[in-house]
């Protein structure tokens, strides 16, 4: 850790963390970290997902407790902050996920729940003096909307900046902005940017948490990189570089965990091809893109790029707003998931419990549910072909339950998705889409659904896979189509695979 | 038959005892003659209902569509001429349309259960009071029509022929309900209709068709109204009945969120809430505190429920916890 600029370094951190460890049953999330945030000084903070940002936030915001290590807080040291002791301190946090309520105006967001009141009995809101009070707010953050304004009608820059009016609004010393640009617009970020610098010039530290390096590069002083819970590095002003954060990120050791596992497969015909597809999240980021029958495609790239959006698109639950699907070579035209579960393209969603399963069913009736009419005689249904069916994907599967007729809501992760993959399996896939299919799923179960994968590949089955686990994109793939921003910044084949190459495609630019 | 419905049969019977103890007239044959009529006229009802809560819908228009198809089936047949099996007919189709429209309003355009309905509330009621021009639609003096009277009003073996046919269609919507393939997918989709849709499950055709058999069951419990008070003044015929229909069911287990509750339930829910009328008239209880005792009622069994519920779950907590002590001390 080499300190280049002297020129803060001469002043006392506001915050300072000294090795701080934070585990998780059987993780260690955090692992002997430090850092330190001077007055008016922006941090940059990146790694990749699950590098340990988010413990460090919740740590920061006092929700959840370190194992050991010391915050200190200008100057007063502690064991762990509270949520009330972090606010208290003037540490603010603006999410990514904004929480604003979008049918309040400006005023009555920033200052909710601290309402200034009229005398009387009644505690009328003082509308007057509200607005007095917001109206300094909003200038500091170079707002272009009035405080009456509702929320709703506020593009999402203003809406970051309205929570920014109310960090500031709080007196706060700290403003802790987590992937703020991630759904910004380019000229939106350019302002949000200038923002953090008017913080800055007014003695405010930021923290700003990024994926994308390029606009950490434009307004960071110094960058923290973190990597498996641990410091990877600090970069000081002058060395801040793309190259070098990237360096950091993914280890100078890159582990050659790629065991060019078996020979090359000969690639099998195209099964599911997507030419010039636009999903509604990026209307104006077209994506090509084929899956091979006897492969397992690996999309990479970071969280919000645009491979869920993608994949409801393959599903037929969102509509594409251009061009066109084909499978095995025949147009296809997707109205529903009805449609997509016709045509034999499945999806694994990455929310199980919101969308892959019904809880408060069955296995057996989980399992039966896609393709019911196949389970009854006269459209009666008929339990004892349900029970067949689910008994068969239950072996095959290794499904842990007392039965078929257990109800899913009581098994655990890994048993839940193997319901949802056995669901589909019971069926004929042509195209298997799994969006995160490991998430919150224990080491054993995951080894399994590795396995299960390349079982339905070498059954002809292209496999499309959605994952943010580096190494399991790596270790699983046949191929990485890598997403930046809504669009495919590169297809890797077997022979170019590394983390370095991942990332730096996930980040936009092109890899080595 | 669920250990809720068992509950609410034995309610039903203690309550029962309790009034013929009081006033023996309760089981005089007439009076448990009227009282099965009208759990046939208000089971029928409610067992359309019945199909929509279980989607997570509500159908508020009831009671007004019973007036309107009421009155528009005694003008096509005792003014219009028009031969009965054939208005009989009109009626139910006319019953289906609404019901198509509310389901397609509510799966294509999105709008809520609750603003549809209510809107279909208002509209078929001011439609028939013009349609009569606020006037009474009814038989003219002499007017007879035998084979409609018996299926409707009359009695085989001294058994209501309306309760007759609210048995008939409880078996067959019992089947549909707890046996079909259609009956899954109601419940799937009350659950979690998203789970349900990423199943390839057409989510909104099913939520459709659930409020077609609600407008087909209100439509025929419209003209069974209809012939049994012969007469109907449309500012006030079927009122509230939406709301007699949303009790059935509540009582009867189901959950307003979708995805909960079986037909013996809202049948056995019906047959509370008509005994409680009955309670009502027989104990001399003023009845100007029907509805008071109705809303108690539903009220106290909700709540009755609702704490089993809660009582049961921390049971079976205390029991995992037991067990699973148990299993570390053998360790």
């Amino acid at each position: 850790m080499n300190y280049t600029d002297t020129s803060i370094t001469a002043t006392i951190p506001f915050l300072s963390l000294e090795n701080v460890r934070k585990t998780y049953p059987g993780v260690v999330a955090l692992d002997g970290f430090s850092m330190e945030v001077r007055p008016g000084e922006v941090i940059g903070l990146v790694g990749e997902n699950g590098a340990g940002k988010s413990t460090l936030m919740k740590i920061l915001g006092g929700v959840t407790t370190p194992d050991t290590g010391t915050i200190t807080v200008d100057g007063a040291a502690h064991n762990s902050l509270s949520v009330e002791g972090s606010l208290g301190s003037g540490i603010a946090f603006v999410h990514q996920e904004l929480n604003l309520f979008d049918n309040l105006d400006v005023a009555a967001n920033i200052f909710f729940g601290r309402e200034p009141l009229r005398a009387g009995p009644l505690r009328l809101v003082d509308r007057t003096k509200l607005r007095e009070m917001v109206a300094p707010l909003l200038k500091r953050v170079g707002a272009n909307f009035s405080a009456d304004t509702q929320v709703a009608d506020l593009s999402l820059a203003q809406q970051q900046m309205v929570e920014i009016a109310k960090a500031l609004s709080i007196k706060a010393r700290l403003v802790i902005l987590d992937e703020p640009t991630s759904s910004l617009p380019l000229a939106e970020t350019d302002k949000l940017l200038d923002v953090i610098k008017a913080l800055k010039a007014d003695g405010i530290s930021v923290i700003f948490i990024s994926h994308r390096l390029h606009e950490v590069e434009r307004v960071a002083d110094r960058v923290v990189v973190l990597r498996d819970g641990m410091l990877a590095g600090t970069l000081g002003k002058r060395d801040i570089n793309h190259d070098q954060m990237v360096k950091l990120m993914i280890g100078r050791m890159l582990k050659e965990r790629e065991k060019a596992s078996e020979a090359a497969r000969a690639p099998g015909a195209t099964a599911l091809s997507a030419k010039a597809i636009r999903t509604p999240t990026y209307p104006s980021r077209p994506v090509d893109l084929e899956v091979r029958r006897g492969e397992i495609l690996g999309l990479a790239g970071l969280v919000g790029s645009g491979r869920t959006e993608l994949a409801r698109v393959f599903f037929g639950i969102d509509a594409s707003l251009g061009g066109t699907l084909e499978l095995d070579g025949k147009p296809l035209a997707l109205g529903s998931a009805a449609d997509a579960v016709a045509q034999g393209i499945f999806l694994v969603p990455e929310d199980r419990k919101l969308t892959g399963i019904l809880l408060d069913l069955s296995i057996a009736q989980n399992i039966s549910l896609p393709n019911l009419p196949a389970h009854a005689k006269r459209s009666l249904v008929s339990a004892s072909a349900e029970a067949t069916t689910a008994e068969k994907q239950k072996k095959n599967l290794g499904i842990k339950a007392p039965s078929v007729a257990t109800r899913t809501g009581t098994l655990s992760g890994g048993n839940q998705q193997k319901v949802v993959l056995g669901k589909w399996l019971a069926m004929n896939p042509k195209v298997m889409i799994l969006d995160e299919p490991t998430r919150g799923i224990d080491i054993g179960a995951k080894a399994e659904i590795y396995g299960l994968m390349r079982a339905l590949a070498d059954a002809g089955v292209a496999v499309l896979m959605i994952s943010s686990d580096m190494e399991e994109v790596i270790g699983v793939s046949d191929r990485i189509a890598v997403m930046h921003e809504g669009h495919i910044s590169g297809i890797l084949d077997k022979d170019h695979f590394s983390q370095e190459n991942v990332l730096l495609l996930a980040v936009g630019k092109q890899p080595k | 038959m669920t250990k809720k419905d068992l509950g609410l049969l034995i309610l039903i019977l203690v309550v029962g005892a309790i009034v013929a103890i009081i006033n023996p007239r309760f089981l005089l044959p007439i009076n448990l003659a009227n009282t099965s009529n009208l759990i046939g006229l208000f089971g029928i009802l409610s067992i359309g209902q019945a199909f929509v809560i279980i989607t997570g819908g509500i159908e508020l228009s009831v009671g007004s569509v019973v007036a309107l198809l009421g009155t528009l089936f005694i003008d096509f047949i005792a003014v219009r001429g028009m031969g009965w099996p054939i208005a009989f007919v009109l009626i139910l189709v006319l019953g289906a349309i609404i019901g198509l429209a509310h389901g397609w309003l509510i799966t294509r355009l999105k709008l809520q259960p609750f603003v549809v309905t209510l809107c279909g509330l208002l509209i078929y009621r001011g439609v028939a009071r013009f349609y009569t021009a606020d006037g009474t639609a009814g038989f003219a003096f002499g007017q007879n029509f035998p084979d409609l009277e018996f299926l409707t009003a009359g009695r085989s073996w001294g058994v209501p022929n309306s309760f007759i046919a609210l048995i008939v269609i409880a078996m067959v919507m019992w089947v549909v309900l707890h046996r079909s393939v259609f009956g899954r997918y109601l419940y799937a989709i009350g659950k979690n209709e998203e789970a349900a849709k990423y199943s390839g499950i057409r989510t909104g055709r099913i939520v459709m068709a659930a409020y077609v058999i609600c407008g087909v069951l209100t439509a025929l419990s419209a003209i069974y109204f209809a012939m049994y008070t012969r007469s109907i003044s449309p500012a006030s015929h079927g009122q509230f009945y939406e709301l007699y229909a949303i009790a059935a069911a509540v009582l009867g287990g189901f959950s307003l969120r979708g995805g909960e509750g079986s037909l013996i339930g809202v049948l056995l829910g019906t047959v509370l809430l008509q005994e409680l009328q009955n309670l009502v008239n027989l104990l001399g209880i003023p009845s100007s505190l029907n509805f008071a005792v109705m809303g108690g009622v539903i009220l106290i069994g909700v709540l009755v429920d609702q704490q089993w519920g809660v009582f049961r779950a921390r049971r079976r907590m205390v029991d995992a916890s037991r067990k699973s002590m148990a299993g570390a001390a053998a360790e």
